[in-house]
C-alpha cells in the first residue's frame, strides 16, 4: 500500500496543472460546505440560546386552548393554576404569564399587537421584567426595540391601549412605555406589549388567570399535564427555529452537492483520460509484476488523493478564514431582521469536528468511487495490447 | 531441466469470424544463461511468443513451461509473481514511468518484491553502476537520451537479477553507437550474472550478438542456428 501510495501521489502531482484545477476545485467545495454549514449550526445554536433565555427557558405549561399561530384562540385560552402548579410560582420556579389581544393607536393608525402580563420579578426569562415593577406610575409597559422602531415609539411616550376584559367588553386604557428592550427573540418583540400581569387581570378582570406558564431551566420535578396545562418542553417550543435553520441547511447542501457533482465529474474526466493516455504505463506496471487489481488500486488512489490534497489544501486556507469568521463573528443585522432571524444579528459559526469529519468523509468517499469507476476498467485489460497502446 | 520449455504450441487470435494462427507447431527450449533471439520479419510471431514466454499471454494449443510453470494454467496472480520474481522486460519504447527519476525507475521492481532500504540501495548503485548511469540517477526519463533510457531500463530489467530478461526490439530506437553500447552491456550481463537473455528482433546488430538465432516465418520455426555446439533446441 505504501508503494502503491507513493506512486500515486508521485503521479498526481506529475500530473501538473489539471491536478491542481480538480484540487482547487475540490478544496473551495470542503471549504463551501464547511464554512456554510458552520453559519447554519452557529444560527441554529444562536437561535436555540436566544430563544431559550428570553422566551422558553425550562419548557412552557400551556393552556390547553392555547395556539400560538392563532390569535384568535387567545381569547379563550387562559385559566387558573392548578395548586401545584401555583406552588411553582409561589416558590418562583415559575413564572405566569397571560396573553390577551388588544389594539394600539400609534400615529392615529390602527393596529393589532399582543399584549403579555407577566410578573414583575422574575429572573426565568432574562428579560427586564423588572422594569415594569414600579406600580405606582400608571400602567407600565415595556416594549422592544423593533416594536419601538417601527411605531416611533420611545421611552416615555404615552399609548392607548384596547382590548376586552372577561366579558367582551372593549376597555381603553393608557399605558406610558418605561422600557424598550433589546431582545434578539422577534417573537417577543415585534407586536409585543409587556406589562404587569397583576394589572392586565385587573383590567380585564381576569383574577388569577394564566395563559403560558413559563418554568425555570434545569429544574428535575416537572408536574404532570392536566386537563387544562399542558407541558411543552424545550425541544418542542424550539421546535420551529430547528425546522427552519435544517431546511436551511439542506437546501444549501443541495446547492454544494451541485457543485461536488461538476468537481466529480472533473475528477472522472481526469481519470478517465489518465487511464486512456497511460494504457502503456499500465501494460508496463504489468509486466513488472504488478497485477491488475494492484494497478486498479494505483489509480484509484491517485484519483481519491485529489481529495486528500483537496482537504491539505482547503485546510490551509480555509482553516485561518473559517476561525477568523468563529472569533469575530458576522455582522448579519440586517439580513436576519428582513427575514425575522434577530438572534443572529452577529452571527458565530459553529464549527464542529463532525462537521468537518463528516464533509471530508463524503468528498473522500465520493471522489474514491468516482476514481474507482474508470479504473475498474483496467482489471479487464489485455497487457499485451496495453503495451502496444491499444485499449482493448 | 531447460528454463523454457514449448510443446507443440499454437498460439491463435479471433480475426472476425475466422482464427488467425501466428504461432504453429512451436517447440523449443531454452537452457540458462542462454543469449538467443527470435529472428524474423514484421508479423512472423517475435512478440508473441515473448507474450507468452513472459507470461503476459497465454497459449492456444500446446504447452508452454517456464520456470516450472505451465503458462496457460497461471492465475492473473500468479502470473504476475512470476514476471515479479523471476522476469525482465525490456521494450522498444523503454517504458519508463515518467514521473519517477532514473534511480526510482530502477528501484521500483525491488520495491514491489518488498525488498529492504540497504538492499534496495545497494542493488539499485549496482545496476546504475552496470549500465553507467551513475551520475544520472536523479534524472527524469523526459531529460535522458534514447540511449540513456534504454540503459535505464536495461538496469531496471536485471536489478533484482531475475533468471530470464525478455527484450523486445531494445535496439530499435537507437543509433548504431548506442545499439552496441547497450548490446555489450547485455552481453557483458549475460556473462557476469548468467542471466537468460531472449530477444525479439530484426536488427542484424542485435543478431550479430546473438549466440543462437531461431528464425521465425509466419508463425513457424524454420531455423535454430546456436554458435556453441551443445546449445541447441
Ligand atoms: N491481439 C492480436 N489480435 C489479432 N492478431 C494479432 C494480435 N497480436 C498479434 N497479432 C497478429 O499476429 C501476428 C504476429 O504479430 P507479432 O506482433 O507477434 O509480430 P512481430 O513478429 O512481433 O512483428 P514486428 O516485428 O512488427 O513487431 C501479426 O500478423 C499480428 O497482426
Ligand atoms: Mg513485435
Amino acid at each position: 500500500m505504501k508503494l502503491e501510495f507513493k506512486l500515486a501521489y508521485k503521479n498526481i502531482i506529475g500530473a501538473g496543472l489539471r491536478t491542481w484545477l480538480n484540487v482547487a476545485i475540490l478544496s473551495f467545495i470542503y471549504v463551501l460546505i464547511i464554512g456554510s454549514q458552520g453559519i447554519y449550526d452557529g444560527m441554529m445554536k444562536q437561535g436555540v440560546r436566544v430563544e431559550t433565555d428570553d422566551r422558553i427557558a425550562g419548557g412552557q405549561f400551556w393552556h390547553k386552548d392555547y395556539d400560538p399561530n392563532d390569535p384568535f384562540s387567545y381569547d379563550d385560552s387562559h385559566a387558573e393554576l392548578t395548586a401545584k402548579l401555583q406552588d411553582m410560582v409561589i416558590s418562583e420556579t415559575a413564572v405566569p404569564m397571560l396573553i390577551k389581544r388588544a389594539t394600539i393607536y400609534p400615529d392615529g393608525r390602527m393596529k393589532s399587537v399582543l399584549i403579555r402580563g407577566i410578573k414583575p420579578m422574575q429572573d426565568i426569562v432574562k428579560i427586564p421584567t423588572n422594569s415594569l415593577g414600579n406600580t405606582h406610575k400608571k400602567l407600565p409597559v415595556m416594549i422592544g426595540t423593533r416594536m419601538a422602531s417601527t411605531n416611533n415609539f420611545q421611552e416615555g411616550d404615552y399609548l392607548t391601549i384596547r382590548l376586552r376584559d372577561i366579558d367582551g367588553t372593549f376597555d381603553a386604557v393608557e399605558g406610558r412605555i418605561v422600557k424598550i428592550m433589546s431582545t434578539r427573540s422577534v417573537t417577543i418583540d415585534k407586536g409585543q406589549l409587556w406589562i404587569p400581569i397583576q394589572k392586565l387581570r385587573e383590567i380585564t378582570g381576569m383574577k388569577n388567570e394564566t395563559t403560558v406558564l413559563t418554568i425555570k431551566t434545569g429544574l428535575e420535578n416537572i408536574p404532570g399535564d392536566t386537563e387544562t396545562w399542558s407541558f411543552k418542553d424545550r425541544d418542542y417550543l424550539l421546535r420551529d427555529i430547528i425546522k427552519m435553520v435544517k431546511s436551511k441547511k439542506v437546501s444549501g447542501l443541495i446547492m454544494y452537492m451541485v457543485l461536488l457533482f461538476l468537481a466529480l465529474l472533473a475528477v472522472f474526466d481526469t481519470q478517465v483520460l489518465a487511464i486512456f493516455k497511460r494504457r502503456k504505463e499500465i501494460g508496463t506496471l504489468i509486466a513488472l509484476g504488478m497485477t491488475r487489481s494492484q494497478v486498479v488500486k494505483l489509480f484509484t488512489l491517485e484519483g481519491a488523493m485529489h481529495g486528500v490534497l483537496a482537504a491539505l489544501v482547503g485546510a490551509l486556507y480555509g482553516t485561518p478564514l473559517i476561525y477568523l469568521f468563529a472569533k469575530t463573528g458576522m455582522d448579519f443585522t440586517e439580513v436576519a431582521e428582513a427575514y425575522g432571524m434577530g438572534y443572529i444579528a452577529m452571527l458565530y459559526p459553529v464549527y464542529s469536528a463532525g462537521l468537518v469529519i463528516g464533509t471530508v468523509f463524503i468528498v473522500m468517499l465520493t471522489v474514491t468511487v468516482v476514481s474507482f469507476i474508470p479504473s475498474r476498467k483496467i482489471a479487464t485489460l489485455d497487457p499485451t495490447k496495453a503495451l502496444k497502446g491499444k485499449v482493448s | 531441466m531447460a528454463l523454457i520449455e514449448l510443446k507443440d504450441m499454437y498460439k491463435k487470435f479471433p480475426m472476425g469470424k475466422n482464427e488467425f494462427t501466428a504461432l504453429k507447431e512451436i517447440n523449443l527450449e531454452f537452457e540458462k544463461g542462454e543469449f538467443a533471439g527470435l529472428v524474423g520479419p514484421s508479423g512472423s510471431g517475435k512478440t508473441t511468443m515473448l507474450n507468452i514466454l513472459g507470461s503476459l499471454d497465454t497459449p492456444s494449443e500446446g504447452s508452454a513451461r517456464v520456470l516450472d510453470n505451465n503458462i496457460g494454467d497461471l492465475s492473473g496472480k500468479a502470473a504476475a509473481q512470476l514476471r515479479k520474481k523471476h522476469m525482465g522486460f525490456i521494450f522498444q519504447t523503454y517504458n519508463l514511468l515518467p514521473v519517477y527519476t532514473v534511480y526510482e525507475n530502477i528501484e521500483f521492481p525491488l520495491l514491489i518484491l518488498k525488498m529492504s532500504r540497504e538492499e534496495r540501495k545497494k542493488k539499485v548503485a549496482d545496476a546504475l553502476d552496470w549500465v553507467g548511469l551513475t551520475d544520472k540517477k536523479k534524472s527524469r526519463p523526459a531529460q535522458l537520451s534514447g540511449g540513456e533510457s534504454q540503459r535505464v531500463a536495461v538496469a531496471r530489467a536485471i536489478v533484482k537479477r531475475p533468471d530470464l530478461v525478455l527484450a523486445d526490439e531494445p535496439t530499435a530506437n537507437l543509433d548504431d553507437e548506442n545499439a552496441y553500447n547497450v548490446l555489450e552491456m547485455m552481453v557483458k550481463l549475460n556473462e557476469e550474472l548468467n542471466t537468460t537473455f531472449i530477444f525479439a528482433t530484426h536488427d542484424h546488430k542485435v543478431i550479430k550478438y546473438l549466440k543462437r538465432k531461431i528464425n521465425l516465418i509466419d508463425g513457424k520455426i524454420t531455423e535454430d542456428m546456436a554458435d556453441l555446439p551443445g546449445v541447441k533446441g
